[in-house]
């Protein structure tokens, strides 16, 4: 093509076409930005970031040392500075400010602090640096000056490192043993004095009279509980005693000396002393724990473990729910019902519903499932523990059965999909070799469908782990106690309510007192969440093509 | 052959063996087909279930009040003054003008007891009064000025599990009289109100004086059973032709409204005992039309004045622009003919009960502007009174027949006008449209229009459609038109990706990042959406002006690729320039400059939703619209093509046009996405229930107020019932545009097959 003018060019319609190129330019740049931004802010949370020691001097004032993490840098005018009290010299119309994450939440006040570029002084990374990461209160960070034992100094100085990460690993295994007894032993007890309570309200209930038989053993059943009680909680009061030996002091930016029990340290690490192999080497330990702890301080810190368990569960029994059910009507429609306006109707409907809120099946769900259904079951089966509702208040049973009524068009859309891709022929020779209906559908049509309906499931999986709305109603809560599985019979617990990544996102992230240190968590838990769906999507889409390919073959 | 039949491992045709089997599974046949039947229409059953359950849930609200004659009996007192009614509806407490006080079982009448009230022997009663009903005082007023103030309570026990009620009579400030006009006439109208602090009594002597005491309890510091009382007195003189016919005082001891035979309504304001002060005078009524009763609703801010036409007018005091007070007829009631004779307000909500002269029963609310019934009940000259609960009516008539009617009243607050349209609530300027569920105070009226919240959804979508129907179908275009193939494959599931991400992260993001950029860098963000496109035409026209040799390295189909870089580029630089445009335009902070234009700024705001939502939509519409296009039967396009027309002809004249049913059906159903959009509207807006188009603004979308008020909601109550109504709606809103969109889809189906 040669050159032409404006008018011919614009007259061809380039520029049109164009647009509509920059339409997709920008789609994808979104996508792929947002997918980035998520990755790099939830992925770089765990890397031990190198602390810094600065010196602060705001004008008038005098110069502070501050130790912190840098966070992030923005440009901000003059302006604005000025509203939150700040006045830049004349003509600048326009300053760095930092923000700095200073920890000693219980000291300082609070984690972030915001610092303006022109005032800062010299920065140093000195090695011997310590960031602690507590059970309470949040990051601490300073120097370590001695480990001490009831009181008295064992080590100092240089020595006090090596001391501090020994006494460490004792501190921590009694912190886990504790937490055994408390969780599994103590937990076995209460369940068993429930259990006690409950057979005699059911005693009660059936009109047994006080001092009976029944009742003299319930009694001393419960005396061997509280015998067994006592004992734990000896040993507990020992370990205890045990794990508040140690102390270390450690001195904050501002030189004040603290005093931290080693009980309330999960670990104290020195990011610039280490070697790039070293800090990988943390990450990976961090993102391990970031899987498989419990979340502490609100969630703000620790792990998600419970919420990813919650999670799976409720999608697990939630797919055990809608595979045969959606399976069963997607093959109704297909293959049984007489094909008429009736049958369109339904299936128009059922499409419908794929677009349906999800917000209008919580409702559902909550009025229906919970309210009706469980009020129902619990007058029935569980009357002796009532007025506390065993399934007439949200749990994991009915957040999945939600999410399976919530998600079975999906299921049904795939599989009717994949069915009606059969080719004929295959379905007409089973019959023509005189099998019947039912099993030329079990051993030639369903096992060729299978992966369609497989598409259908991990769709509906995917859509599932993200749905967070109708959750919000039929059980997810912020903090559960228990998980649903545990050592007591009948071991899955369908009643109890769940944590969930999706909630946790929500909640973490605006519900909690402190959203600026727990932002990183946020990130991190939305990374996993994006995770796992983009690979479960990516998953339903490969099946789906190779699918495609194997009809293709079979047609030609 | 005859071999192979013999050692075949099927038995012989015809054999027992053979028919057996065969029956056996002709038997698994039918059984599957009736087991895929029932399971099949189960689970349809299950999906319908919802809508139906949803709708069963809602329907209450539309039911008007049912009556259920309880029980007639006949009780041994005559002409009764006042009836009251307890919780239960089984303990009535009768007054009458001799001053005898007798409660009874409220189902036959039986006395359960005959308190003996301190009346003075050497005087006679001349007035009744009764404060609001809750507080459940009364008061006697004497001919030589003197009145009595008592109270009825009832104390409840549970002696072996069961319910006993012991009704008695309390004293609010001793049993002596008080002396309420100190010269001593006769008080012909009284109105009481009394609480833990202060009792009132107001008073009309037979010489027209108004007479006020007001009783201030002061609790001693240091011991509880000390106490002094303070009184404060007041009079007011008024003209002598006056006929004063009624006289009232509300709960919170602040207003008197005085009605007179002519109509005219005097509404003072005595929150200063000691120098009442007349607010108003106005004619309530036109002339030759009588107010024959008038009674505070509940919460004591409007009164209901009752018409010798049958009419009734609820008023209330309204604040102007210079912050006085007047009254306003706020609304009125028709359904009643004949003059009405008594009203009987509910406990807890706005509604009441009207008794006309021919023994109709009407029964109304104020805020729904509702009337739930009116049937013929009680004869004329009955006493009528509620029960706390609105759900039981006691009539008593002069020569003591005495009638419980159960009343079935479950959900008056709500109607079509109280949902959508203007409602002038109590203590409002002005008719307003108001969501407000819930307060801490008990006679609080609820607030349940959806119009806000119904707003607030289309808002939303609005807002999230205007960026992503321009974005999603000129990007489906050029990927199912212009789009070289290798690159299809790579974009269109990076795109489609998008549909399956978790709407709370992209609820989180908007929230916390995207609000906080778009309030630091305004300017930016708005230079953002012009450059683009500009700066989108200015790459072509030099990419055209470049030499063909370079040009032609990369193929056709690929100008998105090479716009990725641009798009980058003009982002970073609009963000860049956005302090400097800010401190050049805007004074170096725009959404101050905002605010002092008129304009409010709120950092989660309509913008940052439009952004994130239309995000959220564009995967839905791109990648429906992408198969219309795409599915256009290429002989048409090529068609176009050899007659000589333009790819970019060939596409606005034949292809558009062809697949344009398709195109709509797919801003249909991003639509009914956006419209039902929870978690991105919960997190990304302030959830204040505003009606307002202002782009900084935000709004309270109605998922997002089901998800925050459903846990919270008691269950069957009204509010609970409003949220299933609102998940209703937008079940309604989003199944007619799946609908409309999966119609106009398959006839284009059938239509492409045709071609």
């Amino acid at each position: 093509m040669s050159k032409q003018s404006f008018s011919t060019w614009y007259k061809s319609g380039s520029p049109w076409v164009w647009l509509n190129a920059g339409a997709v330019s920008i789609s994808v740049v979104m996508v792929v930005g947002l997918l980035l931004l998520i990755a790099v802010r939830g992925l770089s949370h765990f890397w031990p970031a190198d602390i810094m020691e600065l010196s602060y001097q705001e004008p008038g004032g005098e110069a502070i040392t501050l130790i912190g993490e840098a966070i992030e840098t923005e440009v901000v005018t003059a302006l604005r500075l000025k509203m939150t009290g700040v006045d830049l010299p004349e003509g600048q119309v326009s300053a760095e400010r930092h923000l700095v994450k200073v920890g000693n939440r219980d000291y300082f006040g609070l984690d972030f602090r915001w610092i303006n570029g022109p005032w800062v002084g010299e920065i140093n990374y000195p090695e011997n640096l310590v960031s602690v990461e507590r059970r309470e209160w949040g990051d601490f960070f300073g120097y370590l000056m001695e480990v001490k034992q009831q009181g008295k100094i064992v080590a100092s100085g240089d020595d006090a490192w090596a001391e501090l990460q020994k006494r460490l690993e004792r501190s921590n295994n009694l912190v886990f043993e504790i937490k055994k007894i408390e969780k599994a032993e103590i937990g076995n007890i209460n369940h068993g004095l429930e259990e006690l309570r409950l057979r005699t309200r059911r005693l009660e209930l059936d009109g047994v009279a006080a001092g009976s038989v029944q009742h003299l053993e319930i009694e001393q059943e419960r005396k061997q509980w509280d015998v067994q009680y006592a004992g734990l909680q000896k040993q507990l009061s020992d370990l205890n005693m045990a794990l508040n030996r140690d102390q270390m002091i450690i001195k904050m930016s501002d030189g004040r000396e603290v005093e931290i029990p080693l009980a309330k340290v999960v670990e104290a690490t020195r990011p610039n002393a280490m070697s790039v192999w070293l800090k990988i080497r943390t990450y990976g330990h961090e993102v391990w724990k970031f899987v498989s702890d419990d979340p502490r301080e609100a969630n703000t810190e620790g792990g998600i473990f419970p919420a990813i368990f919650g999670t799976v569960m409720m999608v697990m029994i939630m797919a055990v729910l809608v595979t045969p059910f959606g399976v069963v009507a997607a093959v109704y429609l297909k293959e049984y019902a007489k094909q008429g306006p009736m049958i369109r109707l339904i299936r128009i409907a059922v499409n419908n519903l794929a677009g349906v809120p999800s917000i209008v099946y919580g409702v559902f769900g909550l009025g229906f499932f919970v309210y009706y259904l469980g009020g129902n079951i619990d007058e029935i089966f569980f009357s002796a523990a009532l007025p506390a509702p065993t399934f007439g208040t949200p749990g994991l049973m009915w957040a999945s059965l939600t999410l399976a009524i919530l998600t079975v068009p999906v299921v049904i859309v795939a599989t009717e999909e994949g069915l009606s891709r059969i080719p004929r022929a295959i379905r007409e020779g089973s019959l023509a070799l005189g099998a019947t209906k039912a099993e030329t559908l079990w051993r030639t049509v369903l096992p060729m469908a299978a992966p369609a309906m497989m598409t259908g499931l991990i769709l509906a999986v995917a859509r599932a782990a993200g749905e967070v709305a109708p959750l919000m109603m039929v059980g997810v809560v912020k903090l559960a106690p228990a998980l649903a599985v545990d050592t007591i019979a009948p071991y899955l617990h369908l009643d109890r309510q769940f944590m969930h990544l999706g909630f946790h996102i929500y909640d973490v992230g605006f519900q909690s007192p402190n959203v600026e240190a727990a932002r990183p968590l946020v990130y991190a838990t939305a990374f996993l969440l994006v995770l796992i769906i983009i690979v479960l999507n990516m998953a339903a889409i490969s099946i789906r093509n190779r699918l495609r390919e194997n009809y293709k073959a079979s047609e030609g | 052959m005859v071999e192979a039949s013999q050692t075949s491992i099927l038995p012989a045709p015809g054999s027992p063996v053979a028919l057996r089997r065969r029956a056996w599974r002709e038997l698994k046949d039918r059984l599957a087909r009736y087991g895929v039947a029932a399971g099949g229409m189960m689970v349809i059953f299950a999906i319908v279930l919802i809508f139906f359950y949803l709708l069963y849930v809602v329907v209450p609200l539309f039911h008007g009040a049912e009556t259920e004659a309880n029980s007639e009996y006949k009780t041994d007192y005559q002409n009764a003054t006042h009836v009251t009614l307890n919780e239960y509806n089984d303990v009535a407490l009768m007054l009458t003008m001799e001053g005898k006080a007798r409660f009874f079982n409220a189902n036959d009448g039986q006395l359960m007891l005959e308190p003996n009230l301190p009346l003075p022997t050497d005087t006679k009663i001349s007035g009744f009064g009764k404060g609001a009903s809750p507080t459940g005082v009364f008061s006697y007023g004497f001919a030589d000025g003197r009145a009595l103030i008592f109270k009825q309570d009832y104390k409840i026990s549970y002696p072996n599990d069961k319910r006993m009620i012991t009704p008695l009579i309390e004293y609010p400030i001793g049993e002596e009289l008080i002396v309420l006009d100190p010269q001593g006439k006769a008080l012909q109208l009284l109105s009481v109100q009394s609480n833990e602090e202060q009792t009132t009594l107001a008073g009309l002597t037979e010489d027209n004086r108004l007479v006020l005491n007001s009783l201030v309890r002061e609790q001693d510091f240091m011991d509880e059973d000390l106490f002094t009382i303070e009184q404060t007195t007041a009079e007011i003189v008024l003209a002598d032709n006056l006929q004063a016919t009624h006289l009232r005082m509300d709960i919170d001891q602040r207003e008197l409204y005085l009605v007179d035979a002519d109509g005219f309504i005097a509404y003072y304001d005595i929150t200063d005992v000691a120098s009442p002060q007349l607010i108003q005078k106005i004619k309530a009524v036109p002339s030759g039309v009588d107010v024959t009763s008038i009674e505070f609703l509940t919460g004591g801010i409007s009164i209901l004045v009752g018409r010798s036409d049958g009419q009734i007018d609820q008023w209330f005091p309204v604040r102007d622009e210079n912050n006085n007070y007047t009254l306003h007829n706020v609304r009125s009631f028709n359904d009643q003919t004949t003059a009405i004779v008594s009203i009987a307000t509910e406990y807890a909500r706005k509604g009441f009960l009207a008794l006309d002269k021919t023994g109709q029963i009407g029964i109304y609310h104020t805020t729904a502007h509702r009337t739930m019934l009116v049937e013929p009940l009680v004869d004329s000259d009955a006493v009528i009174a509620i029960s706390p609960r609105a759900n039981g009516l006691l009539s008593v008539t002069s020569d003591g027949q005495a009638k419980l009617t159960l009343i079935d009243n479950e959900h008056p607050e709500v109607s079509w006008h109280s949902l959508w349209e203007k409602v002038w609530y109590e203590s409002r300027d002005q008719p307003e449209y108001i969501w407000q569920s819930s307060s801490a105070s008990n006679d609080f009226e609820p607030k349940f229009s959806l119009s806000p919240l119904t707003f607030g959804t289309i808002k939303a979508a609005l807002y999230a459609m205007m960026v992503a129907v321009p974005l999603a179908i000129m990007g489906a275009i050029y990927a199912a038109y212009f789009m070289s193939a290798r690159m299809r494959t790579i974009v269109k599931p990076t795109i489609e990706i998008m549909e399956a991400l978790p709407t709370v992260i992209l609820g989180f993001l908007a929230g916390l990042w995207l609000a906080p950029l778009v309030e630091g860098n305004l300017p930016g963000v708005f230079t953002l959406l012009i450059m683009l496109p500009i700066m989108t035409i200015v790459t072509a026209w030099s990419w055209s002006r470049l030499p063909s040799s370079f040009r032609e390295r990369i193929p056709d189909g690929w100008e998105a690729a090479i716009l990725i870089p641009v798009v980058i580029a003009v982002g970073m630089l609009s963000m860049m320039a956005s302090p400097t445009l800010e401190l050049w335009l805007f004074d170096g902070n725009m959404p101050k400059w905002l605010n002092e234009v008129g304009i409010n700024f709120d950092q989660r705001n309509s913008l940052v939703v439009g952004l994130v939502m239309g995000f959220a939509v564009i995967p839905t519409i791109f990648s429906i619209t992408e198969d219309a296009i795409f599915g256009v039967p290429k002989h048409l396009t090529v068609g176009s093509l050899a007659l000589g027309a333009t790819p970019w002809q060939t596409l606005t004249r034949v292809v558009l046009l062809t697949a344009s049913p398709g195109i709509f059906s797919a801003v249909m159903i991003g639509l009914g996405r956006a419209v039902g959009e929870t978690m991105i509207v919960l997190m990304a807006t302030g959830n204040t229930p505003i009606m307002d188009f202002n782009i900084f603004e935000g709004f309270r979308a109605l998922s997002a107020n089901i998800a925050v008020e459903m846990p919270e909601a008691e269950v069957a109550s009204t509010h609970y019932r409003v949220l299933f109504l609102a998940a209703l709606v937008l079940f309604g809103a989003t199944f007619i545009f799946n609908t409309v969109a999966e119609i106009v889809r398959q006839r284009l189906r059938t239509k492409y097959s045709s071609l």
